[in-house]
């Protein structure tokens, strides 16, 4: 496929990302402005950090009184799912140079290891479309905390509008994207009970790591009874 | 804020470091064994909803209703459908005062 089809492909699987992030951009920027930091700070957290959710809890915590230290690990709480995505998602780095690895890396969220893990499943993902994808998202999510934090105060009511309930429904609609893979409903089901358990109980930020490990260790459990199955049933053929 | 900057510039270095630390470690493993595989091949699924399944006890009706909606439309629309019709019923849902 040509540099220029990959270039349009990223920047059309982009484009409803952007939109969708949007409003949590605005909303990240107005609240570390409402946290106390300037609009140059607002701005440089979020082309620093480059994640929304992690920058959030991270405030909260500062806000409610916490040390820099309990915001440091709260932050590294959200944030630990990306080392499970470095993982993956370095599978198809393979045609990077190390710079461009590490620029990669860099730009790595969530809706990036999603579209690419995908995208790799029909073939290959290039470097072109790494970058427009990654460069895109990143432009749209600095710029949108920038706008929310020199203008989210004049949203007067967030909530009217839905905009916390944008992100959820975009995760949740990027996560029935996986429906077909093997044993996804008992994954999803056993995250789902242990990530609200501990929302319940331990509270914030834990579901995230906590509900995933759930999932994770049934997954792991469950793997070699799979394999065994296969050849077992490749035996009876 | 007084440690503004500090918050800044420690949660980039460890957010950067979570982004990179799997792949680098990971690479030191020629073949991957296959209970690694499939803890791997599950991480969308664990981690998507993980992040999402507490809409359902943290929200009110209108969220529930919002996600459970968005269930129904994501096996047939494609994404951004999903996500402008789960976002109305909840807008919907706040107007009227749930």
């Amino acid at each position: 496929m040509s540099r220029q089809s990959e270039f349009r492909e990223a920047l059309r699987d982009a484009l409803p990302v952007a939109i969708a992030s949007a409003p949590f951009g605005m909303v990240c920027g107005a609240i570390a402005v409402g946290a106390g930091m300037t609009i140059v700070q607002a701005t440089s957290y979020s082309a620093t950090v480059n994640a929304g959710a992690s920058q959030l809890v991270a405030l909260q915590v500062t806000s409610i009184g916490g040390s820099l230290a309990s915001a440091l690990l709260a932050l590294l709480a959200v944030n630990a799912r990306m080392v499970l995505y470095s993982v993956i998602i370095g599978r198809h780095f393979g045609a990077l140079s190390l710079v461009q690895k590490a620029v990669a890396f860099f730009l790595l969220t969530d809706p990036m290891f999603v579209t690419v893990e995908v995208r790799a499943m029909t073939r290959k993902v290039t470097p072109t479309y790494i970058f427009t994808f990654g460069i895109a998202l990143y432009t749209s999510w600095v710029v949108c905390t920038a706008i929310g934090a020199k203008f989210g105060q004049l949203i007067e009511d967030p909530r009217a509008f839905a905009l916390d309930f944008i992100l959820p429904v975009f995760f949740f609609a990027m996560l029935m994207g996986f429906r077909r893979r093997p044993g996804f409903y008992a994954v999803a089901g056993i995250s789902a009970a242990a990530s609200i358990a501990v929302y319940l109980t331990l509270g914030p930020p834990w579901h995230i790591t906590l509900g995933a490990a759930a999932g994770l260790v049934h997954a792991a459990i469950t793997a070699p009874s799979a394999a065994a199955r296969s050849v077992m049933e490749a035996r009876d053929e | 804020m007084s440690d503004a900057w500090a918050l800044i510039v420690l949660g980039a270095l460890l957010t950067y470091v979570t982004r990179i630390i799997g792949h680098v470690i990971a690479t030191r493993f020629a073949v991957l064994p296959p209970r690694v595989e499939a803890v791997l091949n599950a991480v969308p699924s664990a981690v998507l909803t993980a992040l999402v399944a507490p809409v359902v006890v943290s929200g009110a009706w209108p969220e529930r209703l919002g996600i459970l909606v968005a269930l129904v439309c994501a096996l047939r629309l494609p994404q951004i459908a999903t996500v402008a019709i789960g976002t109305a019923v909840v807008i919907a849902g706040r107007a009227m005062g749930y």
